[in-house]
């Protein structure tokens, strides 16, 4: 029962295909412009013209909840200041939520925060504008809202972050250089030296792994493991060489070697494929770690809160060397800032809240991580609370490290977490090596970072 | 035949697709005007008018430029392009021939082979996990998935998945996107089958029976060509639906740590595109590939099935 063909249909698609030839005509003839987004001009951070501004207005200040603590205390010191607390996931994981939200904004042309906690990758975007007519969300703080004096104070290289273009952008409230965590107790008792150098990390780990099975000197499957070990290996994944040139060369012997290590360290059944902190791994084998490569917070947040390890047990030794290696490198695994929203009709408002929340002593003394603010970071050293878990004085690693962060792992528009955690480990959890997944990482982040704008380089 | 099948199911099933014969008539009146207003003003604000703007923004460019189809190819020169569209169309393929081969199966079975009360009460089973919204009939899934908390855990392990991680396997996420879909989107597929099978008159299968023709034969010569339009109509909003899947895999990145792409499907493709690149031209280009998709789809699948014909006497 087909049906028949009206003429009234025929004459129809008559219509449509010679709306269609004129359609492509027209495209023809046009001289279409090109359909690449506009790039930023150099410069424009240079003009800053603040909103309007009143000094009654209402500061909007957006936290992650693990800050939101400190804000509710400033609150609580400076009853005349008028905030509106939001709590958002602070970019955690390479979530880009504060990026869509700014996005939109921009679009809307209101509706922006004035003061804002977020990761590194953050500031690469708010530095800048998202579209031609947009302003860069991040207001210059250098320029006559935060003193240089208080800028200087800032630990060696953790405003690097932060700059652009001449400019200082955010200001930062924690950093989390990488240390040797290690249970004290259980070396003691096993009559195991704490090693020093990489390779003795790694024969310590297959004599463990032989002598106590099942006990972890590490985990590579976290979604900022990378930031442990190959930044600390000074593996040139994520380098600028300018503002808009990335280098990305992982067959460089920075890398390999920690690939190399990994993967022997791997195979030996010593460090672990999965991630401290995946779904599964406080199960079974929190017990079990004997060492952990990473950063300041694991202390507090993954031996204390997560595992559960009874105090008195764990501390941090400095960051291991490479042998042959000038100077020593560490790397640093996230460490939050706090931005002023350059659309804010109460910069004075604004400034004096991150100000506060970054270098006071009353707030960073007793803050979750550690100050990125130096004269903060000694009252936070020799605040009792900080130091009462560890099994040691954690003092000397943690200020040595902070020195030692390597700077050639930059910051990008795109987070370092989505080639790592979308190639590598799922190839890691195959069962694939570190060092056979190299070529793929490469490919993913040039990719990555060719979508994002930038030229890459692989040399 | 097929007069006396379609003039009955239409009578009885709700979401029925809108009359349209050669010579329509007019008999509604003002009242007609106003039963389809409010849905007339709800299309115009948010279905035409924003496809009407992706497609000023897929042939510009941010500066408001006219670009021709320059947005379409440097989105389909993309290096995430391609592997999006390619997961899609393995997780289609699963997705689109097992909803029409076990919902049409399993309709039958319950309208002619079951007794009714136990037909009843199945058809609410299958259809319960349809009533969890997208989001919430996920988060099931994530404990289901890891073999630690999955009440399937031995399951899962048997087939050699012991982590969260192993099981979220980049290769294994058309299946499980698949097991979703089918999970929450089959059972209200079902009750609808059930529903237009229950417009077969009893005389034609009473007929058939005379005739001398099983179960099998009826149900394939009788019962499924009589419902062909109502397995149309069902391929066409899946197909639909499943091009545009974003709340699963989206979700299962989040938790899953990053370990599933953030750009799985095209739809997540565009969502980078306008919210972290801050192209919104690009994705709308995207999006546009996705509608002509739908489309075209539809439209091969609307002639062939001759699904929008009405017979008139």
């Amino acid at each position: 029962m087909k049906p028949l063909r009206s003429p009234n249909h025929n004459a129809r698609a008559r219509t449509a295909s010679a709306i269609a030839v004129a359609m492509c005509t027209a495209v023809a003839l046009a001289g279409c412009a090109s359909a690449a987004k506009s790039t930023s001009p150099a410069g424009a951070s240079s003009a800053f013209k603040p909103a309007k501004q009143d000094t009654s207005a209402k500061t909007t200040v957006w936290t992650d909840s693990t800050r939101l603590p400190q804000v509710q205390q400033y609150q609580k010191e400076h009853p005349e200041a008028k905030l509106n607390i939001v709590t958002y996931d602070g970019g955690a994981d390479g979530s880009t939520y504060l990026q869509s939200k700014i996005q939109l904004f921009d679009r809307t042309g209101n509706g922006w925060p004035d003061v804002v906690f977020g990761s590194p990758t953050d500031v690469t975007w708010a530095s800048q504008p998202t579209n031609p007519s947009a302003v860069p969300f991040a207001a210059p703080l250098d320029d006559n809202l935060v003193p240089k004096t208080t800028l200087d104070n800032f630990a060696k290289g953790s405003l690097s972050p932060c700059q652009y273009n001449g400019h200082t952008y955010c200001v930062r409230n924690d950093i989390a250089q990488v240390v040797l965590w290690y249970n004290k107790t259980l070396l003691d008792k096993w009559g195991y030296q704490v090693p020093s150098t990489w390779p003795e990390y790694q024969t310590l780990g297959e004599k463990i792994a032989k002598e106590h099975p099942g006990y972890l000197v590490g985990a590579v499957g976290d979604t900022n493991s990378q930031e442990s070990y190959f930044w600390s290996s000074q593996c040139p994944a994520f380098q600028l060489t300018d503002p808009t040139t990335l280098r990305v060369n992982l067959q460089d012997p920075h890398c390999t070697r920690a690939a190399s290590l990994l993967d022997s360290l791997i195979s030996a059944k010593a460090v672990s494929t999965q991630g401290f902190f995946s779904q599964g791994f406080t199960k079974g084998s929190a017990g079990k770690v004997a060492m952990a490569y990473g950063p300041s917070w694991y202390g507090q947040y993954l031996f204390n809160a997560a595992f559960k390890v009874p105090a008195g047990q764990i501390t941090a030794a400095p960051p291991l060397t490479w042998p042959g290696d000038s100077s020593p490198a560490t790397g640093n695994v996230g460490g939050g800032l706090w931005m002023v929203s350059s659309h804010s009709s109460n910069l004075k408002a604004a400034t004096d809240l991150v100000t506060w929340l970054t270098t006071s002593d009353s707030n960073q003394g007793s803050a979750p991580t550690y100050p990125a603010y130096v004269p903060a970071a000694k009252t936070w050293l020799a605040n009792p609370t900080n130091s009462k878990y560890f099994a040691t004085d954690i003092s000397p690693a943690f200020e040595q490290a902070a020195n030692e962060v390597w700077t050639g792992w930059s910051n990008t528009k795109f987070s370092d977490a989505t080639a790592w955690s979308s190639i590598v480990l799922p190839g890691l959890t195959a069962g694939k090596s570190l060092t056979s997944l190299l070529p793929s990482w490469q490919k993913a982040i040039s990719d990555e970072a060719k979508a994002n704008g930038y030229t890459v380089t692989n040399q | 035949m097929t007069l006396v099948a379609m003039d009955s199911a239409t009578n009885a099933v709700p979401s029925r697709p809108s009359r349209r014969g050669a010579k329509p008539r007019w008999e509604g009146g003002i009242a007609s005007y106003l039963f389809v207003a409010g849905y007339t003003v709800l299309l115009a604000a948010f279905g035409i008018f924003p496809t009407g703007y992706a497609l000023y923004l897929a042939f510009t460019n941010d500066r408001g430029q006219f670009v021709g189809f320059n947005q379409f190819s440097k989105v389909a020169g993309d290096y995430r392009f391609l592997p999006a569209f390619e997961n899609i169309a393995v997780y289609l393929a699963l997705w689109l021939v097992m909803l029409v081969v076990m919902t049409v199966l399993t309709a039958v079975a319950l309208r002619s082979w079951v007794r009714p009360g136990l037909s009843s009460l199945l058809r609410f089973l299958y259809y319960l996990p349809g009533a969890l919204a997208g989001v919430a009939s996920v988060l099931v899934w994530l404990f289901m998935l890891d073999p630690s908390v999955s009440p399937a855990g031995p399951l899962l392990r048997a087939i050699g998945q012991d982590s969260f991680a192993a099981t979220l396997n980049p290769s294994h996420l058309p299946v499980i996107l698949f097991l979703i879909a089918f999970w929450t989107g089959a059972g209200g597929w079902i009750v609808v089958m059930y529903g237009a099978l229950n417009n077969i008159s009893e005389d034609v299968l009473e007929a058939a029976r005379m005739d001398g023709a099983g179960r099998w034969k009826t149900a394939w010569h009788i019962q499924i060509p009589m419902i062909r339009k109502w397995i149309t109509y069902m391929s066409i909003l899946a197909f639909a639906a499943g091009t545009q899947l974003f709340v699963e895999p989206q979700l299962l990145q989040t938790a899953s740590l990053g370990r599933v792409s953030p750009t799985w499907s095209p739809n997540q493709l565009a969502y980078v595109y306008a919210f972290q690149q801050g192209d919104f031209n690009g994705a709308a280009a995207i999006s546009i590939f996705l509608l002509v998709l739908g489309l075209v789809c539809a439209g091969v699948l609307v002639a062939r099935s001759d699904l929008f014909k009405l017979e008139e006497q």
